[in-house]
């Protein structure tokens, strides 16, 4: 039984910049702001960021999981508050986890919280997913 | 600058796009899903945002995608996407507004697989003053 307020174990994923080039390739979104730091530095960011739907990607990867799979995700929504900066040669960190905010029937909205480097990346991250498929 | 008499217009993809299972493995890896008989949640965006970008770049929609952010995304899933599917897609251009100088667009794609809608998305994007 699955009640309203439950926390959900945080995973975290490892960010660096060959993942950044393996999301680039997967996805078709090459610009250069995840690729090119002086790019990145040009137009006034930290460094060189990660995409904000890889951040979304993997924070779906953890719903999926905890879900029973992908098929049973039915809507997944965020804001992209601030950026995860990878700068190069280094590991960084993105720490997901989620509380259950509600539950209809077969089906649970979940709150998702994401923070990298202490820092949170994502607001207003929700997913409703459908159990038992 | 985005013509502010596009909002509202909706735009049907050109192309029909067939889903391979290389295509699902690639992004799947990414994330190290291992289940790849279906698509990731967020795999649509891989056909939304290029569909978003060969038509708010259109001349006459006037939108600078080099200095594109992504504001926030929401997604929709009717049923997972698999390989083999082969896809039809429609954008519509919802709002846009500007705040200190940001302008800030929001569309929306929805994704079929003949009649059968199969995932609506939404995506904010905002060019940086």
């Amino acid at each position: 039984m699955i009640e309203v307020g439950a926390s959900i174990p945080a995973h975290e994923f490892e960010v660096n910049r060959e993942l950044l080039k393996q999301y680039a390739d997967a996805s078709g979104d090459h610009n250069r702001i995840h690729q090119d730091e002086a790019f990145a530095k040009s137009v006034g960011l930290p460094d060189v960021i990660a995409h904000g739907m890889l951040t979304m990607a993997l924070a779906g990867k953890y719903i999926s999981d905890w879900a029973g799979g992908s098929q049973n995700v039915k809507e997944f929504s965020a804001r992209f508050t601030k950026p995860v900066v990878v700068p190069a040669g280094k590991n960084v960190d993105l720490t997901v986890s989620a509380t259950v905010l509600e539950v209809i029937g077969n089906k649970v909205r979940l709150e998702i919280s994401a923070t990298s480097q202490g820092v949170k990346v994502l607001g207003m991250a929700k997913a409703l997913v459908e159990q038992g498929n | 600058m985005l013509n502010p008499d596009s909002v509202g217009r909706t735009f049907a993809g050109v192309d029909v796009i067939t889903v391979t299972q290389e295509e699902i493995n690639s992004f799947a890896a990414v994330i190290g899903e291992k289940n790849t008989s279906v698509a990731p949640p967020t795999f649509s965006i891989r056909i939304s945002l290029r569909e978003f970008e060969s038509i708010l770049t259109k001349p006459e929609i006037g939108l600078d995608w080099t200095r594109l952010v992504h504001g926030d995304q929401k997604f929709e899933i009717f049923r997972p996407i698999v390989a083999g599917d082969s896809l039809t897609t429609s954008a519509t251009i919802e709002n846009y507004r500007v705040a200190a100088g940001n302008e800030i667009v929001t569309v929306r794609s929805d994704v079929f697989s003949g009649e059968e809608k199969v995932v609506s998305s939404w995506s904010t994007l905002v060019v940086r003053a």
